[in-house]
């Protein structure tokens, strides 16, 4: 009886009722979009870093990867070191630069990336074949549209561009392979790759032998760490960077995030608490005569009790199913917006929907239901019952 | 045939007796306001029998529904004691209380007070649900109460879809679900025009004649005057009856 006296109550004032369920929707949408955020970035960065395996990475000292152009000189001399550790099954050094594509009268500036394409870990094969000769290149999609070229056509490409002398270190002709597109690559950022002796011997003498990044793929059942210390004890000059200690530097950058989402969630949460209270509270007195009656025909406290909590588990949970939807259509469109957050890889999702995120913003929400109910039951089912029908009936 | 009262109260015509149901033994109720000490009832003395009809009449104020709210036990004397069918209802604690109103107590209120979102069929269920009957027991009690009550074509209906008589006769067959000891009512009459009155009296006479304990609060002399007996009071205390 409990159910259908609070199902009955709740459809008494329908507008209300949906009102208030539309009112915790939105809190409950802005509760999940924060719990996805505080926690998405972290997971969708730690998927992008894992997803082609790579669990090391090593930078120029004192730095993280590609944060500044700093460069590991002596790169062939870091593989020979490295290539004695059986446990470390790929090796592939990789150089950040810009190319400057020679088209008629204009030049287009993009970044580019010297790697092994066979063993690489940087970007993903969208048409076309990788750049596996020396005299051949790849572009992603702006790249592509920046220069105009397709698949198969020869290109004049330039780096090591000296303003003094207004002068490139090398000018090559390469043919384009094929699109791709780069696994960490920001929004709109042109970009292509090619091999790594392409891109050093293009560089000039001091980028001959020189990498930006190494990654590097470890043996399965091998200690990471241990892996990690085993080479920071051989090579002095890098910064050897796990997937573990790369999060915890990405959480670091992004506590602030993090802050913002928990204070902007828990906003959420209260605002929601306090709807349904409301709400609730406002039906009870409104009713405050039946449920006198209620009692005196010997309803017992804990169904009036029931029935009340009901009422406001009813509007938070429906509330939060429908604050689920409307929290992952505003996380996407939101996403949207934030991928081209100058600086962050346009693979990383800010919004990163997870079951456990959904469940914790749902079991907050009915908790808070729960808890709003407290309140108005508490005093549904504490009133005087001879005193309240006297009032009720000068009333 | 409908059945109206308790199977205690059938047993017991069955061998010829007349039991006390209610015994009211020194009860006093005072409530306070402040500093104000205010005596609503001053040590009130009283038996009622199995199958009586008694109407409790006075001037507003005189503590009637003061006495009818110990009776029913949704109040506690400020001393005294109150027993239905031999209980101490004014010892209960809540929980007992509750459950004792559940099942030996019937009310009916000046202004009906149904659940305005329930039938009437479901507001005549509600007793017996939170009494723990079954779906089918209920629903075959209800239709018969409604029957009783003249009721049963509209045994679907909202109480707004209803007329005030008609809205007090459904809580006539809800305080009759349980089939209480005593039945309880408080200006029954007070809300409807002298034709609707009419007739919810005619129908407390029937369910008197039908066996049903009744005790009524009334203003309505043409009700009192269709009582077996009458309860004068008069600044918290019985003056005649």
């Amino acid at each position: 009886m409990p159910v259908a006296l609070a199902w009955a109550s709740l459809k008494r004032h329908g507008t209300r009722t949906l009102l208030a369920m539309l009112g915790v929707a939105v809190a409950a949408a802005m509760l999940l979009d924060m719990v996805m955020m505080s926690t998405g970035m972290r997971e969708s960065f730690r998927n992008l870093l894992l997803s082609r395996g790579f669990q090391l990475r090593l930078a120029p000292k004192g730095t993280l990867p590609f944060d500044t152009d700093a460069t590991m000189t002596n790169t062939s001399g870091i593989v020979r070191i490295l290539r004695q550790n059986p446990d470390l099954t790929t090796i592939s050094p990789v150089l950040g630069g810009t190319i400057h594509v020679l088209r008629g009268d204009s030049v287009i500036t993009a970044s580019a990336l010297g790697l092994d394409p066979r063993i690489q870990g940087d970007y993903e094969l969208l048409s076309g074949k990788d750049p596996l000769a020396p005299d051949e290149i790849a572009g992603n999609d702006e790249f592509m549209r920046a220069t105009g070229a397709r698949t198969g056509d020869t290109l004049a490409v330039a780096s090591g561009y000296d303003p003094q002398t207004r002068e490139y270190a090398g000018t090559r002709r390469l043919v384009l392979t094929g699109t791709i597109r780069f696994l960490y690559g920001a929004s709109h950022q042109r970009g292509a790759a090619m091999r790594l002796a392409t891109l050093q011997g293009m560089s000039g003498p001091d980028r001959s032998d020189a990498s930006s990044l190494f990654m590097i793929r470890v043996r399965k059942g091998t200690d990471v760490e241990a892996a990690g210390r085993w080479i920071k004890e051989r090579v002095f000059t890098v910064n050897v960077i796990s997937t573990e200690s790369a999060l915890d530097q990405v959480d670091e950058r992004l506590r602030y995030f993090r802050q913002l989402a928990v204070i902007l969630g828990s906003v959420s949460l209260f605002v929601g608490f306090l709807l349904v209270t409301t709400l609730v509270t406002v039906s009870v007195n409104e009713r405050i005569g039946e449920i006198a009656v209620m009692r005196a025909i010997g309803v017992s406290r804990a169904h009036v009790v029931q029935q009340i909590v009901l009422e406001g588990v009813a509007i938070s949970l429906v509330g939060a199913f429908a604050g689920l939807l409307l929290g992952l259509v505003t996380g996407r469109y939101l996403n949207g917006i934030l991928s081209s957050f100058p600086g962050l890889p346009e693979a990383i999702d800010f919004f990163l929907f997870q079951p456990k995120a959904a469940w914790t913003a749902l079991g907050l929400l009915a908790l808070s239901g729960i808890a709003a109910g407290v309140y108005p039951s508490f005093r549904a089912s504490s009133l005087p019952i001879a005193t309240t029908l006297r009032q009720e009936a000068i009333a | 045939m409908t059945t109206i009262r308790s199977a205690d109260a059938r047993s017991r015509d069955e061998v010829g007796e007349r039991a006390t149901v209610v015994e009211a033994r020194g009860l006093t109720r005072d409530y306070s306001f402040g500093k104000e000490v205010v005596h609503a009832l001053c040590g009130v003395t009283f038996e009622i029998m199995d199958g009586d009809y008694v109407a409790i009449v006075g001037p507003s104020g005189c503590g009637k529904s003061t006495l009818l709210n110990l009776l029913g036990a949704i109040d506690r004397p400020t001393r005294g004691s109150v027993a239905i069918n031999g209980t101490d209802v004014a010892q209960m604690s809540d929980r007992e209380a509750t459950s004792f109103r559940l099942r030996n107590i019937g009310f009916v209120f000046q202004r009906f007070y149904l659940m305005p979102t329930l039938s009437a069929r479901e507001n005549v269920e509600l007793p017996m649900a939170e009494a723990g009957k079954s779906r089918t027991d209920r629903g075959a009690r209800a239709k018969e109460l409604l029957a009783y009550v003249g009721l049963a074509a509209r045994e679907r209906h909202r109480p707004s879809e209803l007329s005030g008589g008609e809205q007090q006769r459904v809580a006539i067959a809800r305080a009759l679900a349980n089939r209480p000891a005593i039945l309880l009512a408080d200006e029954p009459t007070g809300e409807l025009d002298a034709r609707t009155g009419a007739e919810i009296i005619g129908l407390f006479g029937r369910l008197n004649r039908d066996g049903t304990t009744l005790i009524v609060v009334t203003h309505d002399e043409e009700l009192a005057s269709t009582a077996k007996r009458k309860i004068h009071m008069r600044d918290g205390v019985i003056v005649d009856g």
